[in-house]
């Protein structure tokens, strides 16, 4: 991909990023927060993407410490911050 | 038609972030963002990698692939029930821990692709490669710290040392000296080192930090992590990776700011803040002091006489495991014709909005939980403010005491309340670890003991009168 191409989905998704979570009530600062970093987990795509790559035991290892990582970081991210906001369920009518 | 489904994924993040921002539409955001992920996740299998890094197009299905659905199904089994059995009173930890373990992933995504940087590689894929090593390692170790000190595993206090400034500043010259010269070098040992010197930079950086403002620091380590993910989605050729990367660090640094600006800090502040206040001589003599302890049964004599009570919950009700005490206690009160709110400072419990998961736990109904800004105007005519194991949120030092580490705080202004009692185990400062004058206030009464029970017995006591 070309470095202008890469440069606008990069300006774009940052004016993006600003403008979503630019006005929450801290109520829910915490859960956005996991929210967020539930979203990072998707380094598993890239970690997978090096272990297919994978020539040496070393790269493979290392691979695969990061995959097992990302996995942790996303499934369980985007389950506490279900749970976080399970607690919400019902009220605010 | 991989990247397609790869913008699908990306906004799907833009959706769930936008989800999230809003309480009605915050949990079915969540799952758009989980459904995204989880697509991105499926669609590696089915799609042969492009070629990166001078590698060639990689053939279906994937190599290593056993490895692969085997490290994934680890990462399951280790994630899926620490986020389910966690404790609700837990979860900034895990919330930081998460996050490390997301920077890690990063760092060691970039280590593989450094091994692999061929002589084709263009300066951009290095540097960005570089970046990657070193921020994801700073945000995996500051965040291990982030944990170590929600977990009180650590003092919780701000950690400072003699020089800590030039310690600091020299190892950050050094991360960038050593950056420069892996990515003119291309060589293992000077990676090794880089990742080294990142990773102690990462906790010299989390160190200073008081632990009030921990919170901060995991969201702007959260935005950190989020660059790397986009500088590894630039290295990898993946736009998925790039956007989604992006997001997370935009809106992660605009969180981080309002976060700030709830706590009344700058972020500058709360980094170095440590080294630049005037230490602090809270110690020693406030210790003997006189302070009124009543017994169960005051307190509820006190709270029947109300005509207006304002609960301040904290950390400590949450340790206790009081909330559906408390909420009993407010029933009880209201059902006596008492006017009762909940005041909720904007980061009781340890993270921005933790009380509100806690009291909803609890089914407090969402209207009795008053913000800080709407409640405060209230105390000049409340009779009794029940301040429970709450105790930095309501220290009238944020406002008198220029130079304590949660000077410029904005707090509940309990102090105007015609009563206070406070329900607290000791005598020992909060979170921050700072003395509370109010203790001392003669309109104040302590009531000691772990909140739960002292809770049930006021309960019991306001049921006999």
């Amino acid at each position: 991909m070309d470095a202008m191409a890469i440069l606008s989905i990069f300006v774009l998704s940052v004016f993006v990023g600003f403008e979503v979570v630019s006005k929450v009530s801290s109520t829910l600062h915490t859960p956005l927060m996991s929210g967020a970093n539930a979203i990072h987990g998707v380094i598993l795509v890239g970690a997978i993407i090096v272990a297919d790559h994978s020539e040496t035991n070393l790269e493979l290892g290392l691979s695969l410490a990061a995959i097992v990582l990302a996995t942790i970081n996303m499934v369980g991210g985007f389950v506490v911050t279900d749970r976080m906001l399970e607690m919400f369920k019902g009220q605010k009518k | 038609m991989y990247d397609l489904i790869g913008l699908a994924a990306g906004i799907a993040f833009i959706l769930a972030l936008k989800g999230l921002s809003h309480p009605k539409t915050a949990r079915r955001g969540n799952l758009i963002g989980a459904f995204g992920a989880g697509l991105a996740t499926l669609v590696v299998f089915f799609y042969a990698s492009p070629s990166v890094y001078g590698k060639a197009e990689s053939s279906l299905p994937l190599n290593n692939l056993g490895w692969i659905l085997g490290a994934i199904a680890v990462g399951l089994i280790i994630g899926v029930p620490a986020a389910r059995k966690v404790e609700m009173t837990q979860m900034p930890q895990l919330v930081a821990l998460f996050n490390g373990v997301g920077g890690g992933a990063a760092a060691l995504v970039a280590i593989v692709e450094y091994l692999n940087l061929g002589s084709e590689a263009t300066t951009a894929q290095v540097v960005f490669t570089v970046f990657t090593v070193i921020v994801g390692c700073v945000s995996f170790s500051g965040s291990i710290i982030t944990f170590m000190k929600l977990q009180e595993l650590m003092t919780t206090r701000p950690v400072v040392f003699p020089a800590g400034r030039f310690v600091i500043a020299a190892t950050l010259a050094s991360v960038i000296g050593v950056g420069g010269w892996v990515v003119s070098a291309l060589g293992t040992t000077p990676l090794l080192i880089l990742a080294a010197l990142s990773l102690l930079f990462g906790v010299l950086f989390v160190l200073p930090v008081g632990g009030a403002d921990v919170p901060i620091v995991i969201s702007l380590l959260n935005a950190f992590t989020g660059l790397t993910v986009a500088a590894s989605g630039y290295v990898l050729d993946s736009v998925l990776l790039i956007i989604a990367g992006t997001l997370v660090g935009a809106s992660g640094t605009i969180l981080t700011r309002l976060m700030a600006d709830a706590m009344g800090r700058s972020l500058f502040g709360t980094l170095f803040g440590a080294f630049t206040a005037k230490p602090q001589d809270s110690s020693g003599v406030a210790e003997d002091r006189p302070v009124r302890s009543g017994s169960a049964d005051d307190v509820a004599i006190l709270l029947n006489y109300a005509r207006r009570v304002v609960i301040v919950p904290g950390f400590g009700l949450a340790v206790a495991q009081a909330q559906h005490t408390v909420r009993e206690l407010a029933d009880l009160m209201i059902s006596k014709g008492i006017d009762v709110a909940y005041g909720i400072h904007p980061v009781a419990g340890r993270m921005p909005g933790h009380m509100n998961v806690l009291l909803a736990e609890a089914n407090v109904p969402y209207d009795q939980l008053v913000e800080m800004d709407e409640v405060n105007p209230t105390f000049g005519q409340t009779d009794v403010a029940i301040v429970i194991g709450a105790n930095d949120v309501v220290n009238p030092a944020a406002k008198t005491t220029p130079g304590c580490p949660i000077y410029g705080m904005p707090i509940l202004e309990v102090n105007n309340a015609a009563n206070i009692i406070f329900l607290k185990r000791s005598m020992r400062p909060g979170f921050a670890g700072i003395e509370n004058e109010l203790l001392y206030d003669p309109k104040t009464m302590l009531l000691f003991g772990d909140a739960k029970s002292s809770l049930t017995k006021v309960v019991s006591a306001l049921k006999a009168l």
